[in-house]
């Protein structure tokens, strides 16, 4: 018994260190928390594929009362903006090379005669294909402006509507905001970032400054001194989580739908994985170069795989086998459940399970190489 | 003369035996832009293809079975079948599928009197992809139309008929502008960080200091530092744009002259910043956060790479324009997809050769023969 | 300036002043009003303790630092104006050389070549000569990361070598290398200085070496003690060196340091079993008074040390001086402390340690002496339980540190070669955190902290981050945070590499008053002068024992003809190289 007093008083010595360590000096203390809310507010805007802004060139070549109310429901619609009005498609195209306009709104001739008639008339709407994504998201909102403005037409003509429409509502997210998609995440990302280059360094510098050894000469137990850097990086990354929770909250306003226990369940689970392969990385480096440059390798795949840029279904095979050993997959997945969903422990159970078995396996392993590094 | 030349030579040596020994620059040089080549190129998929959606139709007419049709044939959707609206949003809920189609009761009838709904429910906290599936969702029901237009069935349609093309990229494949623009992130790498890291590790090890007390000028130290990166970084560019043609058949219509020469420029403003972060902090610690912070995260983030800067506030569109990324990474989907449009080369190259004169010229003022 | 002494000069220096800013804004003078010149063709030493200025004047003349006032010309060059001119002709040995080591031997040195601009033909000339000086022939290809540090010394002169420079500049080259590259070392300087009319400036805290120059500055603090050939300043302490022998049952170290504790005592050194005294006045013998026995003195010549000491009590006065209580020593107890039978490490095929066995009593000081490489370290590491041995047994305070209990490291104590306490925490910090890892904690721990601070002049600079204490401070943080915990059993690493010799004696004392406690001490270390306060020692050499004994023992087997411990040493290391040469021929 006294045994298991003495050695929570040794990893209580040891955490108070680590944590002086961290926070004593006000530029380590501002590096740690200042970022992460920055981060998150330029990422929160810029990491966005919501479309704001449409610039657009018009070719009317039919010039009528019909094409004219047409086009005015791009200038009233807020998004678009009419940078040229040009005669002919072809005269339109410096412009979309230039890339003074994501758009050329081209209305065919004999627009309203076609109309008038019952069939359809033609737009043709040419994007600039070299970010397809904006492009396809511009063409959407094209789309959206004809069928709202066909639905009128057939309304004053008197006739009926098409047969069938497509009527939508999206859960969770009925504005359809990337933001809101985008935000939980970065709760996962960036303290990912941050503890696990933390938990890299730490064991790396105190090699590199011989403090190591001191260590491995005091009493200490490897499983003593894991615990005892693992829970300080974790501390700090709890709070850098909290910050951002706070940033969601307060700034961007997304309301959050779960539980703060659930959230923070899995908060600190999934710390503690990211902790342990930092802890992992750090204990076979042997100097902070090598573990600053092994963890940027991996930090690089756990970023871009785990979902928060591009939805993980998509992905070959190979790579999503890579997915299941990447705790920010989980993270992410958790974050955004509890967040937006309400998500409780029985769904994301799983989820929870995966980082927890993935810390089970990095941090023991992580104290064992305290000891056993290859020379 | 001779004497400039012939030490220059010998730090350029010198440089490139300790780059080829050393794994981290090889590791951060050629591992890691192969890595993320093959990471972006497969991994990261912009395109909404093969949505899971469940279909519920209340009805078994022919026409809610041909309208459901619709989606079984789409290359965009994944449809399952299922009985009740209870089961669909169970499946939505925890995520098996990304949407739910309703057909209602009573759809041929409505079919008939022109006012029938198909509902699409999305779910939204994927709001990117539920967007585009949406769009999908209408075009699968358009496409139903269409073939009962042809079997001579006159079903009202919309007035107005929209006709999509994309230019440069008809395919519509985000490979095709994220491959290119990851040749941002390799410059970016090797130019400003490891520059950053080597050139702070001489003046942590004190090799600088015996360095300093012989005839070499800091030109020439400069110059001998960033040759061997330069010629990495062109490594690095000519890896990915071979990867990017031969892996992924990313269309290439500009010139490949072209393309060399602003990717010269922007490997230059690179290095600058690399070499002016580790002059600044001399510690390979801070260096690397601040070429982290500076440098490679903006590229990633601010440079209109994976985010299209036109969709962000004009805060944030503003703080690009400080970012050197930016400039490179239009000039790269251009070059690639559009050609040598002189109109966008010019001013962006033009930017890029302001950049880096100022970086080289600041750069060249901070690397004295001087011990703090 | 015509007219002026230092006509001529390679160095001449005038009214040099230097501050720095620290972080925390206070200003520090390194340098305040030096002044003082290097007549061609000569030898010249900087010497004085850590923080002095040694380093800042020699980087002053390089010109990579500028001065805040006074003037510096290198071989008639303002370096201030022209700080180019001055780098083409000078060579310059910084401290820590900076070679690269992912680089060979060979392509450091064409490096340096290349940027002097020596040719083909010169070097034609040059690399053999520079190869048989400095013995690195056989390692041409080996890459500079991978050689000893008597190695890297002498590759980093070598290098500074590819052409004759008109002034070789050197700043304390032979710190941390053994006794017998320090020789090679100094041989290789003396050569050029012979041979080609070379003009040296070195910086040293070994007044050895001080001694065979031309000329010492003696700096203090930043300011000039003293100056003038070496004669001059051991003349100082003409007529005040005596030697004393023990009385029975007494070591010298114990004796040696209650006479330094002693008022009116400026040195007390052992010596060859007896302890060399050095009085603040002239013609003192009156036998001094040691616990109630009457130890006589026997006059002899003053030698350079004695001097040095003389010039620095002067200003130092006794503050230096430690205040560690001395008790009587215990019964020389027989009680094994520390036992090591036929150890051995390998690292794939090389074999750093082969076979090495002794044993060390409670009480004992002890003593692992060897040239770079010899195995010392990996021994070492293997005792502290930080490696594990490949084969043999040990046994620490009857346990072997790699498979026992953790508790079982609480009964030793660990002061590692380079100081290794956490540099951002402050010194209250790093004593806490050492107290409690070793399971101090209430009354105790601040007891013991206030005995540390107490012990080691601490307290004034509590508050201070470790990192920024004075070179010394920083030696005495470490010993305090390894005695927190009352160790049965101290391990001390080169605790004394680059320390100057006031900080040398200051740290035996201690050592001296743990063992007197019962503390069993094992050192390693490059001093072979310190032997002399070990009860026994072991000379290691290609990871083998060469000798073991007691100092006097190990003076014995070099022969008759060592007069020091240092050539006793090499004496024998040469011996056991050349019968190892013969052995493989």
């Amino acid at each position: 018994m006294t045994g298991l007093r003495r050695s929570l008083l040794r990893i209580l010595a040891l955490m108070r260190k680590e944590l002086l360590v961290i926070l004593k000096d006000p530029r380590s203390r501002a590096v740690l928390l200042a970022p992460p809310v920055v981060q998150c507010l330029v990422f929160g805007y810029a990491a966005t594929y919501d479309l704001n802004q449409v610039t657009y060139a018009l070719v009317d070549q039919d010039r009528s009362v019909v094409s004219r109310e047409f086009v005015s429901r791009f200038d009233g619609s807020g998004i678009f903006e009419r940078v040229a009005t040009v005669n002919r498609v072809e005269d339109a195209a410096p412009l979309l090379l230039a890339g003074d306009v994501v758009l050329v709104v081209a209305i065919g001739p004999g627009f309203m005669r076609d109309i008038a008639a019952g069939g359809q008339g033609a737009v043709q709407v040419i994007a600039d294909g070299r970010n397809s994504n904006t492009a396809g998201i511009a063409q959407g909102y094209v789309a959206a402006i004809a069928t709202a403005f066909g639905a009128d037409v057939q309304r004053l003509l008197g006739r009926s509507g098409a047969a069938v429409q497509v009527v939508s509502r999206a859960w969770y997210n009925p504005s359809l905001e990337t933001r809101w998609h985008m935000i939980p995440s970065l709760i996962g990302a960036i303290t990912m970032l941050m503890t696990m280059m933390l938990a890299a360094m730490s064991v790396a510098r105190e090699r590199e400054e011989g403090t190591f050894d001191q260590l491995l000469v005091a009493p200490f137990r490897p499983t003593e001194i894991m615990i005892g850097k693992a829970v300080p990086s974790m501390l700090v990354g709890l709070v850098q989580a909290s910050l951002i929770l706070l940033v969601a909250l307060l700034w961007f306003r997304i309301p959050f739908a779960g539980s703060y226990l659930v959230l923070y369940t899995g908060l600190m689970l999934f710390l503690a994985a990211a902790i342990g392969i930092g802890l992992f990385l750090s204990s076979l480096a042997k100097n902070m170069q090598q573990a600053m440059i092994l963890t940027f390798l991996l930090l690089m795949p756990f970023m871009l795989l785990s979902g928060l840029m591009a939805p993980t279904e998509n992905m070959p095979a190979a790579l999503r086998w890579f997915t299941m050993v990447n705790p920010l997959n989980y993270a992410i997945t958790i974050t955004r459940r509890v967040y937006l969903e309400g998500a409780g422990y029985d769904v994301l159970l799983p989820d929870m399970l995966a980082l927890g078995a993935i810390a089970a396996v990095t941090l023991p392993v992580a104290a064992w190489f305290f000891r056993n590094r290859l020379a | 003369m001779t004497g400039a030349a012939r030490r220059t030579a010998a730090l350029i040596r010198k440089e490139t035996w300790q780059l080829l020994r050393d794994p981290s620059s090889i590791a951060i040089g050629i591992v890691m832009p192969l890595a993320m080549l093959l990471l972006f190129g497969y991994g990261l998929d912009l395109d909404v293809k093969n949505v899971p959606v469940a279909i519920v139709m209340e009805e078994t007419s022919a026409d809610a079975q041909g309208a459901a049709s619709g989606f079984d044939l789409s290359n965009y959707f994944d449809a399952v079948h299922v009985k009740t609206m209870a089961e669909a949003e169970t499946l939505l809920l925890d995520r098996t599928v990304r949407a739910i189609v309703r057909i209602p009761p009573d759809f041929a009838r409505d079919v008939q009197n022109e006012q029938a709904e198909i509902q699409v429910i999305v779910h939204g906290a994927d709001a990117n992809t539920a967007r585009i599936s949406l769009g999908y969702a209408r075009g699968a029901v358009a496409a139903w139309m269409a073939r009962e237009a042809v079997r001579g069935r006159a079903l009202a349609v919309a007035p107005v008929s929209v006709q999509g093309r994309m230019w440069f990229n008809e395919a519509n494949e985000s490979t095709y502008f994220l491959v290119p623009g990851l040749i941002v992130l390799v410059m970016t790498l090797i130019g400003a960080l490891l520059t950053a890291l080597v050139v702070a590790r001489e003046w942590e090890r004190g090799t600088f200091e015996a360095l300093f007390v012989t005839p070499v000028r800091s030109a020439e130290l400069l110059l001998g530092k960033t040759v061997p990166y330069f010629v990495l970084g062109m490594i690095g560019l000519a890896l990915s744009v071979i990867g990017s043609l031969v892996l992924f058949g990313v269309p290439f219509r500009g010139s490949a002259l072209v393309l060399a020469g602003v990717s010269v420029l922007y490997l230059l403003v690179a290095l600058g910043i690399g070499l002016v972060i580790s002059s600044a902090t001399k510690s390979q610690f801070l260096a690397s956060q601040a070429a982290m912070m500076i440098s490679f995260l903006p590229a990633m983030m601010l440079s209109g790479f994976m985010f299209d800067i036109r969709s962000m506030p004009w805060v944030i569109q503003m703080i690009t324009y400080v970012f050197p990324a930016r400039y490179f990474v239009s000039l790269l989907q251009t070059i690639f997809l559009a050609g040598n449009v002189w109109s966008v080369i010019l001013p962006n190259a033009a930017v890029l050769a302001g950049m880096a004169a100022v970086l080289i010229a600041l750069s060249v003022r901070l690397t004295r023969k001087r011990l703090a | 300036m015509p007219g002026d002494s230092a006509a001529g000069a390679v160095v001449a220096v005038r009214d040099l002043r230097k501050t720095f800013q620290r972080e925390t804004g206070e200003t520090v003078t390194a340098l305040d009003g030096i002044g003082f010149a290097v007549a061609p063709g000569t030898l010249a030493a900087l010497i004085g303790p850590d923080g002095a200025g040694k380093t800042t004047l020699i980087r002053l003349l390089c010109g990579l630092m500028l001065p805040d006032d006074g003037e510096v010309e290198v071989l008639g060059q303002n370096v201030s104006a022209a700080p180019q001119e001055v780098q083409n002709v000078v060579g310059y040995m910084p401290q820590k050389f900076g070679l690269y080591e992912d680089l060979s031997v060979q392509e450091n040195l064409d490096l340096y070549a290349d940027l002097h601009g020596v040719t083909r033909d010169e070097r034609a000339a040059i690399y053999p000569r520079l190869m048989e000086m400095t013995q690195l022939g056989r390692f041409r290809q080996r890459l500079a990361g991978k050689l000893s540090g008597g190695m890297k010394q002498k590759l980093g002169l070598a290098c500074t070598l590819v052409r004759t420079p008109r002034l070789l500049l050197l700043d304390e080259p032979t710190v941390g290398v053994d006794p017998l590259s320090r020789r090679e070392l100094w041989e290789i300087v003396t050569t050029l200085i012979e041979e080609d009319g070379l003009s040296v400036l070195v910086s040293t805290s070994y007044l050895d070496e001080a001694e065979r120059c031309d000329h010492c500055v003696v700096l203090h603090e930043g300011r000039m003690l003293a100056e003038g050939a070496p004669g001059t300043i051991t003349a100082k302490a003409e007529g005040c060196s005596y030697i004393a022998a023990p009385p029975e049952g007494m070591p010298a170290r114990s004796l040696q340091a209650r006479l330094f504790a002693t008022p009116g005592v400026v040195d007390a050194v052992p010596e060859a079993g007896k302890v060399r005294v050095v009085r603040a006045t002239r013609e003192n013998r009156a036998p001094i008074g040691i616990e109630g026995k009457e130890v006589t003195l026997k006059p002899v010549p003053a030698r350079f040390e004695d001097g040095f000491m003389t010039v620095f009590a002067a200003v130092a006065g006794d503050s230096a001086r430690n205040t560690l209580d001395l008790r009587a020593a215990e019964e020389g107890s027989a009680e094994v402390a520390v036992e090591v039978r036929d150890l051995v490490r390998t690292f794939g095929d090389f074999t750093a340690v082969d076979r090495i066995g002794f044993q060390v009593r409670r009480g004992e000081i002890y003593g692992l002496l060897g040239p770079n490489g010899a195995g010392k370290s990996t021994t070492f590491r293997m005792l502290c339980g930080l490696l594990p041995a490949s084969a043999g047994t040990l046994h620490v305070a009857g346990a072997d540190l790699r498979t026992s209990r953790a508790e079982a490291r609480e009964r030793l104590g660990y002061v590692a070669q380079k100081f290794s306490l956490y540099g951002d925490l402050s010194v209250d910090d790093n004593l806490r955190f050492f107290a409690s890892a070793y399971g101090l904690r209430g009354r105790r721990r601040r007891e013991r902290i206030a005995w540390a601070k107490d012990q080691f002049d601490l307290a004034p600079l509590a508050t201070l981050p470790s990192r920024q204490l004075p070179g010394g401070f920083k030696q005495r943080l470490a010993m305090a945070a390894a005695l927190l915990h009352e160790p049965q059993i101290l391990f001390l690493d080169e605790a004394t590499s680059g320390a100057d010799p006031l900080a040398r004696r200051e740290f035996w004392g201690r050592i001296t008053a743990l063992a007197e406690s019962g503390v069993t001490v094992i050192v390693t270390t490059h001093f072979m002068e310190e032997a002399e306060y070990c009860d026994r020692i072991i000379i290691m050499d290609a990871g083998r024992a060469l000798a073991e004994g007691t100092p006097a023992e190990v003076r014995a087997r070099a022969g008759g003809t060592a007069a020091t411990m240092e050539d006793a040493f090499i004496a024998i290391v040469e011996k056991a190289r050349q019968a190892g040469a013969r052995g493989a021929a």
